[in-house]
């Protein structure tokens, strides 16, 4: 009698379970860290508060995003609801047919005065599989007691070694390096494209950077420049805006923000392809509020990335825990925005492999 | 009577069969209950490990994109003559328009673009540019100005050469992409002198590797000694200091050495305190090639001292003795009685240490810099950043051969028999 009590009391349990597990995870798959944390406050948990039989579940492989989703479509067997990429990554998964086409303006809100969604995001929708959720920027953060009482006040302050003698951190890679150093190498801001995209604008880009090269320390991870400027192994490297922004205001590093030069890139979310109509009818429903302007405003309270839609930018209030004004941290503030680029997503797409394969090869000379 | 004919004929068994023939049976079925016994190992590392590899090293050759996506194009290419110098007629262009309309339905036509701009740059672009814009083509006009003004590559006849080279289900393009060479238009032909890297990170590898094994033996011969000829009490106290680090994360081991050997880390303020070396003339021990070696004998010192321990522990302490009681100094002793009898211990540590650091990949990513990354770094950006799983592919097949083929010479000149695990 006892046994039996037992076992049907076990069956019942894991068919609840069985049930919930079913009908009501959702995988988001992230960044991890300060990122993960400012999403879970901004979007998950009011999503579910809101929605009591959803169950947010978090991954922090947002890495690994494009090589893993190829396999799992290989295999058959997509295991994620929504992801979050950057720009590049999306067009890439959208070329390979790995991410579902979204059509805005059915599938997603209007901004509150009624603009739709494909007005109030404009240029960010780079390509028909991307939801623009947040711009960011990677830009250059100096030491403050290592550049004298000059301190650096545009992008070319990391050629010149005369100035500010040091080790500098770049990332391990040729976009962005190659804009910067075509543009300190007195090429106008509206040629650097169609210079790279040539083999001599290519070698006088490399030509710039083997001024600096036994200099630099070279990067892989965002982290790995905030702690190089923190124990002042560089005098000034590039990172992600928001990376800085914690360094300097809630670390109190003697550590400031050069804005000029910064390249914009954009994050946002995909939906993977070949969900069951159930699970895509639940991201997409997920999307709608994650992304309508008062989210994408909430999240600039955890972090100092700019919201993707315009009708949010006058919405963005005061950090949540420092209490300081987010708005002059965002890398779209009209103040910081005097020297700016924009990734350029379709040269890159081509020419990535091209460059990156000059590049690896110039850095192992 | 009857006794003398079995004896002439074979022996027979007690069921009156032929003894072989039953000796055999029992055999054959002792061998398949045995068979039977691994069958669940063997059908698990069949399914979860050789079978993925040959998938992964499939893809390294596996080229059926091209004609699966093109079908007709790649049929009407054949009659044109690449070296002519003049881009196909009609016909070809006429068919293109079919297989893009039909890519276009599917979403394949930009995959077939990743594929070709591994090939020649911009392809990418030009097949999405093209896909958003063939649906509105007329069929009737001039097909070969129309696509040339969508895009003026496709009256380029380098992109046709680039899709007629690469149009049959199987390429050596990875493989070639992976010796820096390339399927040029007179055929193979090196790459340009700046896209270099494959045959020279390959060599750095190999090199590094041999490096780190000798130091590993190094340091590892000498602390395996001491584990083996002191008491127990102290050698199992050394024996934990040797373990210890074996079991801590090997993220935090890496990130330790940051911190103890950048420019403002412990080592070189230790220096610098002490007047060894000035301040603004602090060693660069990261980031580059010392910190990949330095890192790296770590990491992999107890999979040196391991084996040689185990194989040290069975050598008699009594041999030595013998030795030195017919007059041998203790250098004598040491070199033609004991060092000899701990080869094989050598061998195994050698052999474990060099196959491990050959594949390495996180720590050199981390304390490597430029000059210190190995072939891994490459295969894994090309898994996971571009995606070209063909080249990473080709390049994994490169160095499991190199692999096995110094595994073979190793067994040529040392011998396999000759290693021992303990």
């Amino acid at each position: 009698m006892r046994l039996r009590t037992f076992l049907a009391a076990g069956a019942v349990a894991s068919a609840a379970m069985a049930g919930a597990a079913q009908a009501e995870d959702m995988t988001i798959v992230s960044w991890g860290g300060a990122y993960s944390a400012s999403q879970m406050n901004a979007y998950h948990k009011p999503y579910m508060e809101m929605n009591p039989g959803v169950n947010i579940i978090n991954d922090e492989s947002a890495a690994e995003a494009v090589a893993k989703l190829r396999a799992m479509a290989e295999a058959g067997n997509t295991t994620w609801d929504v992801v979050d990429v950057v720009a590049s990554d999306a067009i890439r998964l959208c070329d390979e047919g790995l991410a579902m086409e979204v059509d805005v303006d059915s599938m997603l809100a209007a901004a509150p005065d009624g603009t739709p969604a494909s007005k109030d995001f404009g240029d960010f929708l780079v390509t028909p599989c991307f939801i623009p959720q947040i711009v960011y920027s990677t830009t250059f953060g100096y030491r403050t007691d290592m550049v004298g009482d000059t301190p650096p006040k545009d992008v070319c302050a990391v050629f010149d070694l005369e100035t500010y003698p040091g080790k500098r951190s770049l990332e391990k890679r040729p976009i962005n390096n190659m804009e910067w150093a075509l543009m300190c190498d007195g090429v106008a801001m509206e040629d650097i494209y169609d210079q790279l995209a040539t083999e001599e604008g290519q070698a006088r880009a490399f030509a710039k950077l083997d001024t600096i090269k036994d200099q630099v320390v070279w990067w892989s991870a965002g982290a790995d420049t905030p702690q190089l400027l923190a124990d002042g192994e560089v005098v000034i490297g590039s990172t992600y805006n928001g990376r800085l922004f914690k360094l300097i205001e809630e670390d109190k590093q003697p550590v400031a923000m050069l804005w000029d030069g910064q390249v914009f890139d954009l994050d946002g979310w995909i939906v993977p392809a070949n969900l069951s109509d159930e699970r895509k009818k639940r991201a997409l429903h997920y999307l709608n509020f994650a992304t309508d302007t008062q989210r994408l405003a909430d999240q600039a309270k955890f972090i100092s990335y700019g919201p993707a839609r315009m009708s949010s930018a006058p919405m963005v209030g005061k950090h949540a825990s420092l209490g300081i004004e987010m708005g002059p941290h965002m890398p779209n503030h009209p103040d910081n925005m005097s020297n700016t680029l924009l990734y350029n997503y379709e040269f890159w797409a081509d020419y990535r492999d091209d460059i990156d394969a000059k590049f690896q090869t110039w850095l192992a000379k | 009577m009857a006794n003398g004919d079995s004896v002439s004929g074979p022996i027979l068994a007690a069921d009156g069969r032929p003894l072989r023939q039953s000796l055999a049976r029992a055999l054959r079925l002792q061998k398949l209950r045995a068979l039977m016994l691994i069958a669940p190992l063997l059908i698990f590392i069949l399914v979860t490990f050789a079978a993925p590899i040959a998938d992964m090293l499939f893809r390294s050759v596996e080229n059926a994109i091209v004609p699966n996506t093109l079908p007709l194009t790649v049929a009407a290419l054949e009659d044109w003559d690449d070296a002519s110098g003049q881009p196909p007629g009609e016909k070809v262009f006429a068919a293109l328009r079919q297989d893009l309309l039909a890519a276009v339905a599917a979403k394949a036509h930009t995959k077939l673009g990743s594929r070709l701009n591994y090939e020649q740059t911009g392809v990418a672009s030009l097949l999405r540019k093209t896909g958003r814009r063939v649906k509105r083509m007329e069929e009737d006009g001039d097909l070969a100005a129309q696509f040339a003004k969508i895009h003026k590559s496709w009256a380029d006849p380098e992109t046709w050469a680039t899709i007629k080279r690469f149009s049959s289900a199987y390429t050596s393009g990875y493989f070639l992409n992976a010796v820096d060479a390339k399927l040029g238009a007179t055929g193979i032909e090196a790459r340009p002198e700046n896209e270099r890297i494959y045959i020279f990170l390959f060599e750095r590898t190999l090199l590094l590797s041999v490096v780190i094994t000798v130091a590993c033996l190094l340091i590892g011969y000498p602390v395996a000694f001491l584990l083996a000829t002191l008491p127990m009490r102290t050698s199992n106290m050394l024996m934990i200091l040797v373990l210890l680090p074996f079991w801590t994360s090997l993220l935090v081991r890496t990130s330790a050495w940051k911190v103890l050997l950048q420019q403002q880390g412990v080592i070189n303020d230790t220096l610098v305190f002490i007047g060894l070396v000035a301040d603004d003339g602090r060693l660069a021990m990261i980031n580059n090639q010392t910190g990949t070696i330095i890192a790296m004998t770590h990491i992999l010192l107890p999979f040196m001292i391991l084996p040689l321990y185990s194989v040290m522990r069975t050598i008699p302490p009594s041999y030595m003795r013998a030795a030195k009681s017919l007059g041998a100094t203790d250098w004598t002793a040491f070199w033609r009685v004991y060092f000899p009898q701990s080869v094989p211990g050598i061998g195994a540590g050698s052999i474990l240490v060099f196959i491990l650091a050959i594949g390495y990949y996180i720590t050199p990513e981390l304390v490597g810099g430029t000059s210190g990354t190995f072939i891994s770094n490459r295969i894994a950006y090309h898994i996971s950043s571009s995606l070209n799983w063909g080249l990473a592919a080709a390049l994994g097949v490169i160095l499991l051969v190199v692999v096995l083929v110094l595994y073979w010479l190793y067994d040529r000149i040392v011998g396999i028999d000759n290693v021992k695990l303990g």
